[in-house]
């Protein structure tokens, strides 16, 4: 019998495990929210996704570069490159305006790393490509239209 | 278990390029089958890349991201023989971590 486990399930109390490893210092309250950001994947507009991540009302910027094709003939499979010329980039999030939920993908860019990636997302049809960075604590944003053949979303 | 993530990464001039694609359906749950039932959601959920046991890249996936996950960025530094580590977590809990020395 693992005494040990029960005695401590039993100081856990109605915390949980998870409640008492942030009590007991294992696990700090940051890295407990740290967990993937279901509020702004779950967003169903620009807004309510901007609101999701912190960013309010991000102004528009050239210094945040899409790279994209103009049309893509297959939207299960639209490579978007995203690169920031804004010193101190931190945060990089891909949206696609008009899918279901339009947060793609969000990176978070150490010290260090540059501040330019490339991926590959799906569309439901044309729309625009938002770009989202953060920098200095500070939100920017740019957008460019890819125009869909083929839908990437539906069945 | 997932199958094998690729990795490739690259050391040139003090910048070490990093390409990473994934095996996954990345399943969005707003498709259905055949019978009409809507075939549940399944993707990767959060991506964690290492240099070294640094974190040089750190992101999180919605289900807009493509089947089979492509990555490609560049962080600072990185030699020839040192290790890269792609780990990743989806929706129902399945991981999957990879390594690869720089090339």
């Amino acid at each position: 019998m693992d005494h040990q486990r029960r005695d401590t399930l039993k100081a856990g109390g109605g915390l949980g495990v998870f409640g008492l490893l942030v009590a007991a210092g294992v696990i700090k309250p940051e890295l407990a929210q740290a967990a993937w950001n279901a509020q702004a994947f779950e967003a169903r507009s620009l807004e309510a996704a901007f609101g999701a991540l912190g960013a309010g009302k991000p102004a528009a910027s050239d210094g945040v570069l899409i790279t994209s094709p103009d049309i893509a003939e297959n939207g299960a499979v639209v490579p978007v490159g995203v690169v920031s010329n804004i010193p101190g980039t931190e945060y990089i999030a891909i949206m696609v305006e008009k899918n279901p939920y339009m947060l793609a993908a969000s990176f978070i860019i150490p010290e260090g790393t540059v501040a330019e990636l490339q991926t590959r997302v799906k569309m439901s049809q044309t729309s625009d490509v938002h770009a989202l960075v953060k920098a200095n604590g500070k939100f920017y944003t740019s957008r460019k239209e890819v125009k869909v053949t083929l839908g990437g979303c539906g069945g | 278990m997932a199958n094998p993530i690729r990795i490739r990464a690259a050391a040139r001039d003090g910048v070490t390029e990093v390409r990473v694609l994934m095996s996954h359906v990345m399943e969005t749950g707003q498709r259905k089958d055949a019978s009409g039932a809507v075939i549940p959601a399944h993707f990767i959920t959060e991506l964690t890349v290492r240099h070294n046991d640094r974190v040089v890249l750190s992101a999180e996936f919605g289900p807009s991201v493509s089947a089979n996950p492509y990555l490609a960025f560049k962080f600072n530094g990185g030699a020839k023989g040192d290790r890269v580590e792609v780990s990743w977590i989806d929706n129902k809990g399945d991981t999957r971590s990879d390594e690869v020395q720089i090339a």
